[in-house]
């Protein structure tokens, strides 16, 4: 009988998401060469983008995670669909502000109110901050789970507009790295990028699993000291 | 240290201080997850001496 549990396997993705991690610092300060426009500011991109774009993956798993709950009813996809929303709000909150520090040194700005990409960010890291607001005010049990779930999946049609706003408004002051003639920088900066984009992933995976081993046993004691002080 | 290698360090520093606080937080609850299960299995074992 094979003992392999999810939560057995979560030493060994938070050990792959440490070491990757470590390897995207390596190659992000040591090996891909310095942008000869930007200097070592652009060196953020490297955990910029790929955290963007963790929170994007985040905020698109919980509404999976929510349809799911709403086609086949079983609970454990509530708590799925809540953890991946945290875990996007996190990330989101961390995009917010290494973003805002990257604009402030290329920009000069700590924020450009004129960037269509910025401000529809912001309004889906808004959205799905209100989630918590909304899930917290209700009573625990299915309709707390249903009204949450049709939210999350709400939220996600503002993830495609907010991704692809830079193309749809041609808006010049975010940058535009990945074009259709491919992404405009060395091959060293794309593997770079590419490694960062494993490691944040895997990082975002790993504090997943660990949240939701976390919840699942909270809610495993509840039920057991219920029993026993019954 | 330049303008940019600030920014830079700053915004490196906000992703490695937001991962502690959050491992910090789970050390945190598997702390009160681990004093939880010690009330309940002692209240197991006494409710095993009862009977």
């Amino acid at each position: 009988m094979s003992t392999s549990s999810p939560s057995n396997r979560v030493p060994f993705i938070a050990a792959a998401a440490a070491a990757l991690v470590g390897l995207a610092i390596v190659f992000a300060f040591f090996v891909a060469p310095e942008d000869a426009d930007q200097g070592i500011s652009q060196r953020i991109f490297y955990f910029h983008v790929p955290i963007a774009l963790t929170a994007y993956a985040c905020f698109g798993w919980g509404a999976l995670k929510a349809l799911l709950l709403l086609w086949k009813k079983e609970e454990r996809y509530d708590l799925e669909s809540y953890v991946a929303i945290h875990q996007g709000t996190i990330f989101g909150a961390m995009t917010l502000l290494t973003g805002s520090i990257w604009a402030k040194a290329s920009w000069g700005h700590w924020w450009v109110w004129d960037s269509k990409q910025l401000v529809l960010f912001l309004v889906l890291f808004l959205f799905y901050s209100a989630y918590f607001m909304l899930r917290f005010s209700i009573e625990e049990g299915p309709r707390r789970a249903n009204i949450s779930a049709v939210y999350a999946l709400f939220g996600v049609v503002l993830i495609p507009v907010s991704f692809l706003a830079i193309r749809l408004a041609e808006d010049f002051i975010h940058p535009t790295t990945f074009t259709r003639d491919g992404p405009q920088m060395t091959g060293t900066m794309f593997l770079t990028f590419c490694i960062a984009w494993v490691a944040i992933t895997t990082l975002a995976y790993a504090l997943y699993r660990v949240e939701l081993v976390g919840k699942r046993l909270d809610e495993n004691l509840r039920e057991l000291r219920e029993a026993l002080t019954a | 240290m330049s303008s940019g290698e600030k920014y830079t360090a700053a915004a490196y520093g906000i992703v490695f201080l937001t991962i502690l606080v959050y491992v910090v937080i789970i050390a945190a609850k598997l702390s009160r997850l681990e004093r939880e299960t010690a009330e309940l299995a002692e209240l197991a074992r006494s409710r095993r001496t009862d009977v």
